[in-house]
């Protein structure tokens, strides 16, 4: 009875309480959503002001789309390679700085420097280097890099901004993972030197396990910045050449998108995405959770 | 293990051999980018390595040009708003949901935990359609609004708040220490340090949002340093070393802010990871 009363007792002051984040995340993350949901099923004439139902087959239609599947696929590939790579330099440096050595710091702030920089100064500054008249990297690479630039050419676009991208993220990755390794006991080392297990062998048998949780959290944070990304592909290719790096999230903001001013559609491939992400999400926390390792 | 054989100081060696090159590597577009920013307009295609011949005029053109300072500004104001509303918004309800019973909290925490699994792309088409309606285009309240409150700051400071002692709220009780007193004089003070990683990490989120301000600001004088620099390049897409002068304009004070706090930043940034 009087917990009752104490339960009721604190619900104005925690609605109260709860008001200002409720209202900012029911008005721009759920609504927007529910939204999204709804309009996604309106085809809208060209001027984007027009919309009538079209029924939810639309989803249906953007799903088969030849533009649809192409950007999934952009978008696929790029996860596919900045996510991995990412991974694997990220911790190289980690392990590579894990070390008490005089200086240290000084690596380990020029091995997180990258986390400064934003999406637009990090694809600028390769914008920069890649530039086929005035890059030095185009210079010292040469060829398709020179004529008619890496990223002008349909077969290397993609993985020019995959390089930038994965550059840009190494910071973070750099800077998560040396935490996770500091929080590796030291006798858990100790014990298996002991036993006689080489450098390569500790690795493989205390540091990767021990780094699972960090990994899975590195490795969603990841995939779902991959699939997210949009200024790179703004600011480095604009979708080009020939939509061989239209992203969904270019499909769907992209000054050259072919369904620009199209807000049906554009909410129909943004809910894609969302479900997409979704979708990815469980299967990584899924597929990994078996394998890893959570000390306790 | 053939490297254990060897002398103590060929490993060190090696090792800061790896770590130089391995750094080399990691700056050379940094690198790059600052000998651009200092090189005359002609001479971009000479000794792109070597700051050969330095000027201030580049950057001073791209400043001009790009109206960055207004965009420095722009940046700061809303980063600013966005920080304090964040530690606001996010204290209050980390402290409900830590502090208080009262029906409806599962679904409450239902609705939160909700937010995080949807991407922010995914929303913009319909936020910048609200942002339209309440007439909040090229303001700052509209490039501030849709990042005023976060499940991750809620979820955060209310880990560090089931962390404190039961019998710190009891003790305050006795002493007639209602909620509203405890929070601020006893809770939020307990939890400086992740206030000050909630603060550096929300501030950084809101300085490197590039989707939201290139659709917010349709007026230049608008343009938040993001959207700044897309301007600039699409403006002056010819002239490569100008608008690498305006990257390194873009880019340096958010480098200055992250030699200073770097720790807040590796607390922000593992918040996640830890298991909590």
């Amino acid at each position: 009875m009087t917990t009752n009363r104490r339960r009721w007792r604190d619900l104005p002051l925690a609605l109260a309480m709860l008001a200002p984040s409720l209202v900012v995340l029911v008005t721009f993350v759920l609504y927007p959503l529910g939204r999204a949901v709804w309009l996604g099923h309106q085809r809208c004439d060209p001027t984007g002001n027009r919309c009538s139902s079209n029924g939810w087959d639309q989803y249906v239609d953007v799903f088969r789309s030849r533009e649809f599947q192409q950007a999934f696929g952009v978008t696929f590939r790029f996860a596919l390679v900045t996510v991995p790579v990412g991974l694997a330099l990220g911790v190289g440096l980690a392990v590579l700085a894990d070390k008490q050595l005089r200086g240290i710091g000084f690596f380990r702030t020029v091995f997180s420097s990258t986390v400064a920089t934003s999406v637009a100064v990090a694809s600028l500054m390769w914008f920069f280097l890649l530039n086929p008249s005035v890059g030095v990297l185009a210079d010292w690479i040469g060829g398709v890099a020179k004529n008619p630039g890496l990223l002008r050419d349909e077969d290397t676009a993609l993985w020019a901004v995959a390089v930038s991208s994965v550059w840009a993220n190494l910071g973070f990755t750099f800077i998560v993972v040396t935490a996770g390794l500091q929080s590796i006991p030291a006798e858990l080392y100790e014990s298996a030197y002991v036993d006689g297990a080489s450098g390569w062998t500790r690795f493989t048998n205390v540091t990767v396990p021990m780094l699972g949780p960090t990994l899975l959290f590195v490795g969603v944070v990841l995939t779902s910045r991959a699939f997210q990304s949009y200024g790179e592909f703004d600011l480095l290719t604009g979708g080009g050449p020939n939509g061989s790096t239209t992203s969904l999230t270019y499909l769907v903001y992209g000054t050259n998108s072919v369904i620009k001013s199209n807000d049906g559609l554009q909410a129909a491939v943004a809910v894609l995405l969302f479900v997409v992400l979704l979708a990815l999400s469980i299967l990584q926390i899924r597929g990994v959770e078996r394998r890893i390792h959570y000390g306790d | 293990m053939a490297t254990s054989t060897l002398p103590r100081g060929w490993r060190a060696a090696g090792r800061y051999g790896l770590l130089t090159a391995v750094a080399v590597v990691v700056l050379f577009p940094i690198w790059v980018m600052v000998v651009g920013a200092f090189k005359p307009f002609g001479d971009v295609l000479q000794d792109p390595l070597l700051p050969t011949s330095v000027t201030l005029e580049t950057l001073r053109t791209a400043w001009r040009d790009g109206n960055l300072g207004r965009a420095l500004v722009n940046s700061t104001i809303v980063s600013l708003i966005v920080t304090m509303a964040q530690l606001v918004t996010s204290v209050l309800s980390a402290y409900a949901f830590a502090f208080l019973r009262f029906p409806g909290r599962t679904f409450a925490f239902g609705v939160f935990l909700a937010t995080l699994l949807v991407p922010f792309e995914a929303t913009v088409v319909v936020n910048r359609s609200t942002i339209q309606d309440l007439d909040w285009l090229n303001s700052f309240q509209g490039l501030a609004a849709p990042f005023l409150a976060t499940a991750f700051g809620t979820f955060l400071l209310r880990q560090v708040f089931l962390q404190l002692p039961k019998d710190l709220r009891e003790a305050a009780r006795m002493d007639g220490l209602g909620h509203l007193g405890f929070m601020r004089e006893v809770a939020v003070p307990l939890a400086r340090p992740s206030l000050g990683a909630l603060a550096l990490f929300g501030f950084l989120s809101s300085w490197n949002q590039y989707l939201w301000p290139t659709v917010i600001s349709t007026d230049d004088d608008w343009n938040t340093v993001q959207s700044g620099l897309r301007t600039l390049s699409q403006a002056q897409i010819d002239k490569p070393n100008l608008v690498i002068a305006g990257t390194v304009i873009v880019a340096l004070p958010i480098f200055l802010v992250l030699l200073v706090f770097q720790r807040q930043l590796v607390r922000g940034l593992t918040a996640g990871a830890v298991k909590g």
